[in-house]
Formats: C-alpha cells, sequence, structure tokens
C-alpha cells in the first residue's frame, strides 16, 4: 500500500487522460518535468495542448520525497529538528519555529519573553528571503534576468544575517525545545538595519524594473487567477490565499508568540491572479521590514532559555561541575525530553501560508508521529484551476507565484 | 570600362579585400566579441563581475579570452545529434540560418563612395529583405528537424512571429525611402549629409523618429532576442528551436544571431543615424574617409549596445502578446508614420 498504491493511481490518471488527448486526435501530448527549467524543486506536469492553450494538466509530485515524517519518528524529539530544515528549505526558520511550538505545546512549556521576540524577528527575516525568492524567480520565469539577480542579491545580504545566528544559511536548526541554540550576538540588531536597507533599495530596483513594466504586468494580470471559493475550498493559505481578498493571516488571526504586540497590516489582493500574488508578496515584505524594526526597538532582556533542565540542557559550567547539571545533560541527550502522551497541533505563518506541525507523543523521548501540513501541497491541489484554459507560457509565472518548495510538498 | 581580364581580376580582388576587411574582421570580430560583451555587460548591469577565468598565465584582459576558449570548448564537445532526428536537415539547418545572416552585409555602405561597399547594387535594402527573410527557414528546419515537441513549438513560434514582423518592419522603412526618394543604401547615407533648418543633421532618426523605435522593435523580433525570445525562451521551452542542439551546431546558430545584432546595427546605423556622415564634415582625403568608416562602425556599435541594453532590461512577451504587438500595434503604426510621412512630403513640395 502506500507510495504503490499512489503511484498506480497516478498512472492511471495520467493514462485516462493522455487516452482521451489521443481520442481527439489533434492535441499534443507533453511532458513539463521532472528536469525542466521551469519545474524547479522538481515536480512532473503531463500536459494536453490544443496549439499553446493548455487543455488539460496532470501534476505528479513527489520527486523529492525523502520520508520526513518517518525519519521524524527514529529519533528524540530534539533531533526531528535538523529535519524541518529541509522542508521549505527557503525560510528554514519559520519551519522550525513551527516545530519546537508544537513541541512546547504538548509538554506545556512556557518560553520567556525575549525568545519569543527572536522567534518572530527570525521568521520575519526569513519570511523576507522567502518572498525575495518567489519575486526573483518569477522574473527570471518572464525572462528577466536582471531583476532577478537583484532579488537574490538582496537575499545573499540575508543569509549572512541568518548565518550569523546560527552558522548556516540554510540548515538553520536555530530553535530548541524551549528555547534558542543561543542569544542573539553582540551587534544584531544594527546589521539587521543595514542589511534591511539593502534589501529594501535593491527591492526598490526590482519595483521599477517589474512592476509597472507594461511587458511585466500583461504577463501576470489575469493569469492564474483564483476565486476565493476555490482558494478557500482547497485549503490554500499565506498570500494565495490573501491576494485573492480573503483576510487570513495566522499572525493576525490566532496570534501566536508575541505578534499581537506588532503593528503591521494584512496585504490584501482583489482578484487572486499572478500579478496580485506578486504585489502581496511586494508589500509583505515592506511589512516585515516594519515588523523587523519594530522588534529590535522592543527587544525584551532577560534570558532566552527557559530554567528547567528538563527542557533545555543545563549551562555547561553546570554540567562540568554538578552532578545534577550532568545527569540533566546525559537525560535530555540520550534519552529525549519526556513529552507527556497526547497530540497537539501547532501552526505558523510561514513563507507560504499555514505550515502546521502535528505531533503525536507515547509518553517517552521519541515522537510517535509528526506530520507536517505544508502550504505548499494544498496550492499544488488548486494548480490544475489555475492554468487549464490559459497558455502553455502562463504555466511558468502561474506555478511560480504558487512558490511550490519541493521539500516541503514531497517531504 | 570593358571587362577585360586584369579589370576581372581587380574587381576580386577588391572584393575580397572588401569582404576580408569589413565582413571578416569587423563582422565576424564584433559578433565573437560580442560573445563575451554580452555576458560581461549583462554581469555590469546585474552587479557581477562576469566571465574572467580564461587566462593564458597571467595575461586576463578582463575575461576577453574566453571568446577564444568558447570555439575551442564547442569543437571538442561531442556534436550530439537526437536519433529520431533527420540528421541532413539537422545539419543544414545552422548553415542556412547563419549563410543569410553574413551575406547581406554585401550591400551595407561603410564609407563614403561607390567602391565603399561589397557588392554596389540598387537593390539596397530590397536584397537585405530578400536574403535576410531566408534566415527563419533555418531555425524552422532546425526545429522540426530535432524530432522534439518543444524545439517543434519554438520553431512554430518563430516562423509565426518572424513572417509577422517582416511586414512591419518593411512598411516602417518605407518612411525612410520617401523621405531620402533610394532604396539604395549609398544614396541614402549621402541625403543624411544635409541638415534640417541648418541646424539638426538629416538623418533618419530625426526625420523618421517613430520609424527607428518601430524599426528597432521589429528588428529585435526578427532577430528572435529578448523581449521577443518567445521561440527559446528558455523558461517554457527548455532552450525552443535549439534545444537539441549541442557543440558547432549551437555554437553556429548562436553565432547567427549574433551576427545578425551586428546587421541590425549596420542598417540601423546606415538608415537612422546618417551611416559615415559625420555632420559638418565634408570632403574626400583618405584621411578623412578613413574616419568616416570609424564613425560608421562607432554607430553601428551604438545600436549594438542599445539592443544589448534592452535584453537586459526587458522580461519576455508571451507568444500571443507578441503577435498581438506586431499585427495590431506595430503595424498600425508603421502605416501611419507613412500617411504622416507621405502628408509632411506633400506639405513641404507644396511651399
Amino acid at each position: 500500500m502506500g507510495a504503490h498504491a499512489a503511484h498506480g493511481q497516478a498512472g492511471a490518471a495520467t493514462a485516462a487522460m493522455v487516452a482521451a488527448a489521443l481520442r481527439q486526435g489533434d492535441k499534443m501530448i507533453i511532458n513539463m518535468g521532472p528536469s525542466h527549467p521551469a519545474t524547479h524543486g522538481t515536480v512532473k506536469f503531463v500536459l494536453t495542448l490544443d496549439g499553446e492553450t493548455v487543455d488539460d494538466i496532470d501534476i505528479h509530485i513527489g520527486y523529492l520525497h525523502r520520508g520526513f515524517e518517518k525519519m521524524s519518528e527514529q529519533g528524540t524529539w530534539q533531533q526531528v529538528l535538523p529535519y524541518t530544515d529541509r522542508l521549505n528549505y527557503v525560510s528554514p526558520l519559520c519551519n522550525n519555529v513551527g516545530y519546537v511550538m508544537a513541541v512546547e505545546k504538548l509538554m506545556g512549556v512556557q518560553i520567556t519573553p525575549r525568545c519569543s521576540y527572536i522567534r518572530m524577528l527570525v521568521c520575519e527575516i526569513s519570511r523576507v528571503t522567502d518572498h525575495l525568492t518567489a519575486l526573483a524567480a518569477g522574473a527570471l520565469e518572464l525572462g528577466g534576468f536582471t531583476p532577478f539577480l537583484y532579488g537574490v542579491e538582496a537575499r545573499e545580504t540575508l543569509y549572512p544575517i541568518v548565518e550569523e545566528l546560527c552558522g548556516a544559511r540554510l540548515t538553520t536548526s536555530y530553535t530548541r525545545i524551549g528555547g534558542l541554540r543561543s542569544d542573539l550576538p553582540d551587534g544584531y540588531g544594527d546589521h539587521v538595519i543595514a542589511a534591511m536597507d539593502k534589501v529594501l533599495s535593491l527591492l526598490d530596483k526590482m519595483d521599477k524594473l517589474l512592476t509597472k513594466n507594461r511587458i511585466f504586468y500583461d504577463r501576470m494580470i489575469g493569469t492564474g487567477q483564483l476565486s476565493q471559493q476555490d482558494a478557500i475550498a482547497c485549503g490554500v493559505t499565506g498570500v494565495m490565499l490573501r491576494s485573492a481578498g480573503v483576510d487570513w493571516d495566522l499572525r493576525k488571526h490566532q496570534p501566536y508568540l508575541h505578534y499581537n504586540e506588532l503593528d503591521f497590516d494584512v496585504i490584501l489582493g482583489h482578484q487572486g491572479d499572478n500579478y496580485d500574488r506578486y504585489l502581496c508578496r511586494f508589500e509583505e515584505i515592506h511589512q516585515c521590514n516594519k515588523m523587523i524594526r519594530q522588534m529590535l526597538r522592543q527587544m525584551p532582556g532577560g534570558p532566552v532559555n527557559v530554567g528547567d533542565w528538563q527542557v533545555v540542557l543545563p549551562p555547561k559550567a553546570a554540567v562540568y561541575n554538578s552532578i545534577e547539571g550532568m545527569i540533566a545533560h546525559f537525560k535530555l541527550t540520550i534519552d529525549g525530553h519526556q513529552v507527556p502522551a497526547g497530540e497537539a497541533y501547532q501552526a505558523v505563518e510561514g513563507g507560504n501560508g499555514e505550515v502546521g506541525f502535528y505531533v503525536v507523543s507515547q509518553g517517552n523521548g521519541r515522537p510517535y508521529k509528526v506530520h507536517v501540513r505544508a502550504p505548499c501541497y494544498y496550492a499544488m491541489g488548486v494548480l490544475k484551476k489555475l492554468v487549464v484554459g490559459g497558455m502553455l507560457a502562463d504555466i511558468v509565472p502561474t506555478f511560480d507565484t504558487l512558490n511550490m518548495i519541493g521539500g516541503e510538498v514531497d517531504r | 570600362m570593358p571587362l577585360t581580364g586584369n579589370v576581372i581580376l581587380d574587381l576580386v580582388l577588391w572584393t575580397v579585400i572588401k569582404f576580408a576587411a569589413f565582413v571578416l574582421v569587423f563582422v565576424m570580430g564584433t559578433a565573437t566579441v560580442l560573445t563575451w560583451l554580452e555576458r560581461k555587460y549583462s554581469a555590469v548591469i546585474q552587479n557581477r563581475i562576469g566571465p574572467n577565468r580564461a587566462n593564458l598565465g597571467s595575461l586576463r584582459l578582463g575575461g576577453l579570452l574566453h571568446m577564444l576558449a568558447d570555439p575551442i570548448k564547442m569543437l571538442t564537445k561531442e556534436d550530439f545529434s537526437p536519433d529520431t532526428a533527420n540528421p541532413w536537415m539537422f545539419r543544414l539547418a545552422p548553415l542556412v540560418a547563419f549563410v543569410p545572416a553574413m551575406v547581406v552585409f554585401a550591400v551595407i555602405p561603410f564609407g563614403p563612395g561607390e567602391h565603399m561597399m561589397i557588392a554596389n547594387t540598387e537593390l539596397g535594402i530590397l536584397f537585405i529583405f530578400a536574403i535576410a527573410s531566408l534566415n527563419v527557414y533555418g531555425s524552422v528546419m532546425g526545429a522540426w528537424a530535432s524530432n522534439n515537441k518543444w524545439s517543434l513549438m519554438g520553431g512554430l513560434r518563430i516562423s509565426a512571429q518572424m513572417v509577422s514582423y517582416e511586414v512591419a518592419i518593411g512598411l516602417t522603412l518605407c518612411g525612410v525611402f520617401m523621405i531620402y526618394g533610394s532604396t539604395d543604401l549609398q544614396e541614402i547615407v549621402v541625403a543624411q549629409g544635409t541638415t534640417l533648418g541648418g541646424v539638426v543633421p538629416a538623418w533618419g532618426i530625426f526625420t523618421q523618429p517613430v520609424a527607428f523605435v518601430l524599426y528597432l522593435t521589429c528588428a529585435i523580433a526578427e532577430n528572435k532576442r529578448a523581449p521577443f525570445d518567445v521561440a527559446e525562451a528558455e523558461s517554457e521551452l527548455t532552450a525552443g528551436y535549439w534545444t537539441e542542439y549541442s557543440a558547432m551546431g549551437f555554437a553556429v546558430l548562436a553565432l547567427a544571431e549574433f551576427v545578425e545584432i551586428v546587421l541590425i546595427g549596420c542598417v540601423g546605423a546606415t538608415l537612422f543615424l546618417g551611416g559615415w556622415q559625420i555632420p559638418g564634415v565634408h570632403g574626400s582625403t583618405p584621411g578623412l574617409m578613413a574616419v568616416q568608416v570609424a564613425a560608421f562602425l562607432l554607430k553601428t556599435l551604438f545600436v549594438i549596445w542599445l539592443q544589448l541594453t534592452i535584453r537586459w532590461t526587458l522580461p519576455r512577451f508571451r507568444y500571443d502578446q507578441v503577435m498581438r504587438l506586431g499585427w495590431r500595434i506595430l503595424l498600425p503604426a508603421a502605416l501611419v508614420n507613412l500617411l504622416v510621412t507621405g502628408v509632411a512630403l506633400l506639405w513641404v513640395d507644396r511651399n
């Protein structure tokens, strides 16, 4: 069962589609992907084309399946964390935060205010890198190589900021259950402000090259249109949902961490087309910028980790000099966190929408089940509605504004 | 002059010399440098360093040696052709694309006097149209012969696009012929030596400003480069009509594109920027002629620079938008330009 049956069904669906196209005679059947320049993240579209018009599409996902959920059951609760980096790999910090929050919810751990603020800060930095990736790749899809590189350069100014936190650009693993790997480095706020200033200036350049460019506008407007009903019915979240005009942002409507203390707007679109999604991402970066500056101003002092040695590793001085510290260290490392039996679901607003972690514990040091609600997975579900009837060339920007991330969809 | 043996020998000799100097040295030289310049210039636009890895010992020249390294690489790579491809057409296509692009330089006047062009025919620009439009066959043949669906779609797009823009570009240039009263390129350049009201040189760009914009737009579309590169459209069609080409097959197709950039530059400079004319400078000493040839080449480089800048600034059209632009906007605009030019000429005649 499982993977084989799923593949069998996908094959049957494709076969039916191809057979129908062959019956009609003058249709072209073509494989777009899995290795195609537009299908970054590795996904395959089997297309039936009537000239350049997309008659039917069958979407095959799963090429990047690495068994995240199964792997999560093999180690301790803390050892799941590095896997979460590899879900949505353009905003790994959001996944880190989401996962530890789910475990903390199950354990009933209250994190410190400073930890909460730092988590929000890194989430917003991640959101900027995520949106920048989508915007830049979107320009590239439409042949705009120059704005693409401006976007990548903007992202590259933020990666050193992430690196300063945790030593890695992508495989961050920055959060810990009950806290963080470390506090912010010295002078971090100034570095963030300087980087954000540069990001905004590069974003401004992209804005000038794209937003009011007639060619770009014509390519984006009215293509890949998603109705509110479809968006809600298919469980689409994040920018895709908001671009359709649905006012739903977890940070605003189900505030977690300390988002209720921040002043920001939820950016909404009108008609849910590619252009709206583009503008929403653009404006959300500006909102992130606003929030990042607020958070740096309001950053509370105090410890970043909770003091409970059953949740967070004791300081090294205690490990080396006291028997309690050493025992706590070994218990946490070898046995793992003792999470009470039960289940919990915690969602955070990731780069692409609601990243939810559903964790089940049987009361020991290892997860019984970790499931990820990946926003891209649901977005891929509506892709067919967005592209059928449109032109072949429109698949490319539509697929980009979905911002499908293979690691997250296929897990 | 009777065509004695000596005269014919002279003619052949001079033609060969002119061909070598203009086509082989300037055109091919520029096209080759363009393969490096395009990457370097795009790097400048995009805040990158660009190619800088091809060195001879400590000789770096800012990566200029890439234009030598590339042919070596292309020549030594496997020249792959798909099993299902039509072998003859597949091999022939790059040549069919490349040769017409080279031939048209025969009628470009690169200096003053009837001898400063390779073939002095009265056909002039008509010859360019006739030969340059053969170019489309190369791309379409390559696309068809590849037996690849992505290539085929690129070929379909290209055939529709190039035929459409040929109409618009032809009507656009009619305005220029009306102003200067000839299709002979040398005569057009000579006619651009006067001034408008004694101040502005009577260049095509000043007498036919709309036509210049239309010409550049259509010409870039003819050359299927961004923003009109729907035939290649690397994000949609992998690489469009040249998906299956590798090694020298690819290199020749790519070089044909670069040669056409130079061609667009030459024709643009000839028709719209006064060719070899330098405002206020008249005479026929050899030294002056050399300066005028240099002026023509500089103007050509200017139009080439313009094309590169456009290429690296604008995103790509969608195929149907390209066609709509061609038929619904550029073609009517060319017709209106023609009408206005005609009315203006009549008005000038009456007064």
